[in-house]
């Protein structure tokens, strides 16, 4: 009954959703990581941005100014990430610790702030963006029940990854990225300022992830929680990590954890404990990252020789 | 007291009381009674005994987290699973305590050692699956601590859950195996100098003890430890081990001290707090009391404040997240840092060529 | 007269640990020269190029250049200005191509957004072949050779119009060919009107290819010389303040039981070169084995194998008679190995501890120092003050951090922690790299003194001057097999021991150093 569940169009049409915000997090990771840090602000950030989306949102009655007002903001946060990181010295993961709990007090001061709720962003009127269908492609058997009728951010975060690819591969931005990321003293010898890269670096990072935070509250549910990012920046981390952050790589993993919350979704309905249900992206990312490590440390093991 | 000592006291000092003015800012933003809000921050705690009290019940799971955290960082492993830890510490000493039947004194006892026990598992297994796969800890920590919670949630629900109580709770854990109050008018109770103990043990086991030399070494410069002959696996598995179990021993403590019933359905955020608490202590668990005092103080003033006036309580979630960015900002005032130490050792040249 | 294109007036640097690099030094350059700048490992060459390249900012000081005051706070400052920088680690990233590697930070684009991939091609053959270097741009950087890597430091250099060009020890990783063909390279470019800054401290590569020299020694400067007109004594005098000749007083050497035995011994590297290739030898107590090499022929893999850092190897260790495998590696420090590492960095110390916590990581765990749970504290105080205090450490008390003090320092007490253990085995791996003369003659005499008390000594060191003065069997190792043994060393002359190093002269019988199959 779950693998015909898992193989029907519905549920990948729903898998590729749930994918949505971890893969926008994913590639936000790999383009900080490309450049040589690790941006574990990630949650912060999708949780901040999610709360950005509904206020934005709904102060211009636009969701697509409100989404570009999010992106700026999610730029800012990224930029304040590289501002402590390069400028004062901070330790990268503290500074993100930091943040994320800044985040996690924040959202709830501001949303309490702006429109006296509590926890749900119950009485702002926020605009989401909206689905879509593909003409031609919906009337593909299965392939059109699973691609159309998506959000448009589902779309976007797609493009995303062949457009971060291009970015990083083909541009001498890119380039000077992936130097700085792999020896930062040959960067500087060569007068890059590894510094203004990775300002850039997690300044796009930011951007990149607060679309997933809009998505988050404007697309995959339609209003803000708190908390509402429940791990999703920090399992984004293993998905870039684990796709050798390529954007490419992390797209292929950020799939399998979208499958498995898609997954714990559809079998919260059903007789299973959903408790239990609810720890299957976790679960999933754990054993994954393990069984990936793995496999990297043989690989190495058997270059080596013995 | 050498130059960096009293450099480093004066950076903390000044990283918190930037943190607090940063804090009252927002709260003159958002406030409509906004003196009335920081004064009530500020002194609040001190206005009556029991306020005080709240303050340090509060500081007793603050020093267990703190300690435990110091001795895996110790490590340099950056393991934060000391969250789930301190979560399924509470839940196994609810169960425990729920299905045995021990004797006044020994029940207490044998069920906190349950929850370290339990505690230690969580975050040995971040540290087992780095050595087995070389996997981030980081990312797996992390990822324990929301196992950890959905399971507790499927526990508390299923096993645990008393019907007749209107809310998800478990049943109340008996009566002698609940932690003592030790001061009337308060709910502080005996975990408080169990709490001190753990600390001062910390500060033994850290700088008095042979392991503790062993995990200093492997923690600030892992080769140079295997190179002289210790064995850098055991001492880290060692210190993951303690960190987890000093993290179960707070949940245990603090169910058994705070609640009679397991209510915990979120996470309750004592991994991250425990964070800033090793940033202000510096890794040394004796400093660890007052860290978490200060932070309990901050904690117990919000939430008078926040009943008091229109400011919420997540206000200190954001000083904390401040003073953790300020503290560990290594270049924030080290141009005063520099010319301290430039100083020095251009009076050390004055000396040679007096000589 | 020439023109004068740079000067560096009274600099002066002090690093953030409080160590003066730089002081007072005094610095010019005409146009058109080689200039040597010359000094023992950690004289403040290095340092004071940085502060030329803008990597390092001075304390006081000042730069002229073409005569008007500069101020280069970056290295990009300074390639605008003219200087191009080789640094003795290479500034490269490897995984990039040698083209991407020489136009990385002024690509080429295309449409004005992408990298014009093509041209950056074509642009890198153009400043090849215009220095007649040849190299095929396409290749990745990480397949190359290392004399091919040092070119493309200085087409990167060249590519960006470096006039002044520094280069930090550039023969320090080259073969003599290698080196042969870069002197070429150089002197073309003097011709093309550039200027070189040589950093080195082989006097013969500067009497070779240098116009004139200033010398360096313990972060002064000693003054600035035309090359023809000072002898190599001279210019050593200067360098390291006192005749380089050092006469141990060594016993004749007295061979006791072998503790050491190593059988066709194979290290395979992570790149699945065989880094150690059928090596055999005995060790006895009494004796100091020198092995004497180019850096990077196998030394580093032996070291780890012998020491129990590593145990992926074939062939037969046996240590006092027990397979190496057997041993961990405190059963073998137990046992009476002690290991001078030859990174006291990453190996040898943790910089962000203090003396005493430094000095008895090997030792600490035994009956004189703790009980089964505790430290004895006061036990390791008093030792720590004796080995301060014997071994001349200079610094305020034990509880500074030893990453405030200076190399030499270090150095000593690095090895006051090895030689306190009472050892019968030292591997010695390069014991005085950059560390001052005392502190380094120090180390030898103490090297000395325990051979004579029965202790087997393996000296691993890149130093003729240490491994000819100081073993009493000497063995040259290159790639990975030893290329010539010889058990009378006083009789060796320098420029043959050279030729084995080498690799231009190997002996197919190694008699001497198995004592009995």
């Amino acid at each position: 009954m779950i693998v015909d569940a898992i193989l029907s169009p519905e549920f990948l049409n729903a898998a590729l959703r749930a994918t949505t915000p971890i893969l926008f997090a994913a590639l936000a990771s790999a383009i900080a990581a490309k450049s040589g840090v690790i941006n574990m602000a990630l949650e912060g950030i999708l949780l901040f941005t999610a709360l950005f989306g509904v206020i934005f949102s709904s102060a211009f009655q636009s969701a697509w100014l409100g989404l570009l007002v999010t992106m700026v903001m999610g730029g800012l946060i990224g930029f304040l990430l590289a501002f402590f990181v390069l400028r004062l010295k901070t330790d990268a993961i503290l500074a993100a610790i930091a943040i994320n709990l800044i985040a996690d007090g924040a959202t709830i001061l501001i949303l309490l702030a702006v429109s006296g709720d509590r926890g749900i962003s119950s009485s702002i009127n926020s605009i989401i963006i909206p689905r879509i269908t593909l003409p031609i492609i919906e009337n593909i058997p299965f392939i059109g029940a699973v691609l159309s009728n998506q959000n448009i951010l589902t779309y976007v975060s797609l493009i995303m990854v062949v457009l971060v690819h291009i970015f990083l591969y083909k541009t001498p931005l890119g380039l000077q990225i992936r130097a700085v990321g792999e020896n930062k003293d040959a960067a500087e010898s060569v007068g890059i300022s590894s510094d203004k890269i990775r300002y850039i670096s997690l300044t796009i990072s930011g951007v990149l992830a607060s679309m997933g935070g809009f998505f988050l509250s404007g697309g995959y549910m339609t209003r803000f929680t708190t908390g509402m990012s429940a791990g999703r920046g920090f399992i984004a981390l293993a998905a870039s990590a684990m796709g050798g952050n390529t954007p490419i790589g992390s797209f292929l993993v950020s799939l399998l954890f979208g499958g498995a919350q898609a997954i714990s979704n559809i079998l919260q309905l059903g007789t299973l404990p959903h408790e239990l249900v609810q720890m299957l992206p976790y679960a999933t990312t754990l054993i994954g990252l393990g069984l990936y490590s793995y496999s990297k440390m043989k690989k190495r093991q058997r270059l080596t020789g013995k | 007291m050498n130059s960096n000592t009293k450099f480093n006291i004066l950076r903390t000092g000044l990283s918190i009381s930037i943190a607090l003015l940063i804090s009252f800012g927002i709260i003159f933003l958002t406030s409509k009674e906004p003196v009335n809000a920081i004064v009530q921050l500020l002194t609040g705690p001190l206005q009556s005994q029991r306020r005080f009290g709240n303050v340090i019940e509060a500081m007793i799971p603050l020093i267990f987290t703190g300690v435990g955290v110091s001795i895996m960082f110790a490590a340099n492993e950056i393991n934060l699973a000391g969250e789930g830890a301190f979560h399924l510490g509470g839940l196994v000493a609810t169960y425990f305590a729920l299905n045995t039947t021990l004797a006044a004194g020994i029940s207490p006892i044998m069920t906190i050692l349950i929850a370290g026990i339990a505690g230690a598992i969580v975050t040995l297994i971040p540290a087992i699956l780095k050595i087995k796969t070389e996997s981030d800890v980081l990312v797996s920590s992390l990822m324990m601590n929301y196992l950890v919670l959905y399971f507790a949630n499927y526990i508390l629900s299923n096993i645990l859950r008393d019907p007749k109580a209107g809310a998800v709770v478990s049943f109340a854990v008996p009566s002698v195996t609940q932690l003592s109050t030790i001061m009337p008018g308060t709910r502080i109770h005996i975990g408080l100098f169990l709490a001190l103990i753990v600390a001062i043990l910390g500060y033994i086991f850290m700088f008095k003890t042979k392991i503790g030399y062993e995990l200093r070494i492997t923690g600030e410069n892992r080769q140079f430890a295997r190179y002289s002959g210790i064995n850098v696996v055991k001492i880290t598995l060692i210190s993951q081990l303690l960190g987890g179990f000093i993290f179960g021993v707070g949940g245990g403590v603090e169910l058994l001290g705070m609640y009679n019933r397991f209510t915990w359905t979120s996470l309750l955020g004592y991994g991250w707090d425990a964070i800033i608490i090793t940033t202000l202590a510096k890794k040394n668990p004796i400093h660890v009391p007052f860290a978490a005092f200060f932070l309990a103080y901050l904690r117990t003033g919000a939430s008078i404040m926040a009943r008091s006036t229109d400011v919420a309580t997540e206000l200190v979630t954001i000083t904390q997240g401040l003073i953790i960015l300020l503290v560990v900002a290594e270049q924030f005032l080290s141009k005063y840092k520099h010319k301290m130490i430039a100083k020095e050792a251009k009076a050390t040249l004055g000396e040679k060529e007096g000589e | 007269m020439s023109q004068i294109v740079l000067q560096m007036n009274n600099i002066m640097k002090i690093y953030p640990n409080g160590v003066v690099a730089v002081e007072d030094v005094t610095f010019e350059l005409e146009k058109g020269e080689i200039h040597a700048l010359l000094g023992e490992n950690g004289a403040g060459k290095s340092t004071l190029m940085k502060v030329l390249f803008g990597i390092e900012s001075p304390e006081n000081g000042e730069i002229i250049l073409e005569g008007t005051k500069v101020d280069i706070k970056s290295p990009l400052e300074a390639i605008k200005k003219g200087i191009g920088m080789v640094h003795q680690h290479f500034m490269l990233v490897p995984s990039l191509t040698v083209a991407e590697n020489i136009v990385l930070g002024v690509e080429p684009k295309k449409n004005s957004l992408f990298t014009d991939e093509e041209k950056a091609i074509e642009l890198s053959k153009e400043i090849a072949e215009k220095y007649n270097f040849e190299i095929d741009v396409r290749e990745k950087v990480e397949e190359l050779p290392v004399g091919l890597k040092q070119k493309v430091e200085i087409l990167k250099a060249l590519y960006r119009g470096a006039d002044i060009l520094i280069l930090d020890e550039p023969t320090a990783v080259l073969t003599p060919q290698e080196t042969k063909e870069l002197f070429i390279q150089l002197k073309k470019l003097k011709e093309k009107g550039h200027t070189i800054i040589f950093i080195s401290h082989k006097l013969d590569e500067i009497k070779e290819i240098c116009d004139r020299a200033t010398i360096m020694r313990n972060g002064k400067g000693m003054g600035t010389y035309q090359v023809k007109d000072i002898s190599t004594a001279e210019m050593s005098k200067l360098m390291v303040g006192r005749d380089v000749v050092m006469e141990f007083d060594k016993k004749p050497v007295q061979l006791k039981e072998t503790v050491m035995r190593v059988r066709d011994l194979c290290v395979t590297g992570t790149t699945g070169i065989r880094r150690i290739d059928g090596l055999s030898f005995d060790l006895k107590a009494g004796e100091i084995l020198g092995i004497a090499g180019v850096e990077g022929n196998g030394q580093g893999h032996l070291v780890e194998v012998l020491t129990g850092l590593s145990d992926k190897y074939q062939g037969e260790i046996s240590i006092f008679g027990k397979n190496a495998k057997e041993y961990s590696i405190r059963e073998l420090r137990d046992s009476g190995m002690a290991h001078i590492p030859e990174d006291r960095m990453t190996l040898g110390c943790a910089k962000d501890m203090n003396i005493l916590d430094n000095m008895f990581t090997n030792q600490y765990h035994k009956p004189e120092f703790s009980g089964r749970v505790l430290l004895k504290n006061k036990k390791l105080e008093e030792k720590a003050k004796e080995l301060i205090k014997e071994y001349l450490v200079k610094c305020k008390s034990y509880k500074q951090n030893v990453g405030m003090l200076s190399g030499g320092n270090i150095q000593k007490v690095v090895v006051a922690r090895e030689f306190s253990t009472d050892p019968k085995i030292i591997i010695a791996n390069q014991p005085t790299r950059g560390i001052d003369v005392g502190a380094a003659s120090f180390i030898r005499q103490r090297i000395i003194e325990f051979r004579d008390a029965g202790c087997a000594i393996i000296l691993i060191s890149a130093d003729l001057n240490e491994v000819l003065e100081l073993s009493d069997r000497l063995a040259v190792i290159y790639k990975g097999k030893f290329s010539g043994v010889f058990s009378n060393v006083k009789n060796i002359e320098e420029v043959e021991l050279g030729k084995y190093m080498l690799g231009i002269k190997r002996d197919d019988n190694l008699e001497g150093i198995i004592y009995e199959q």
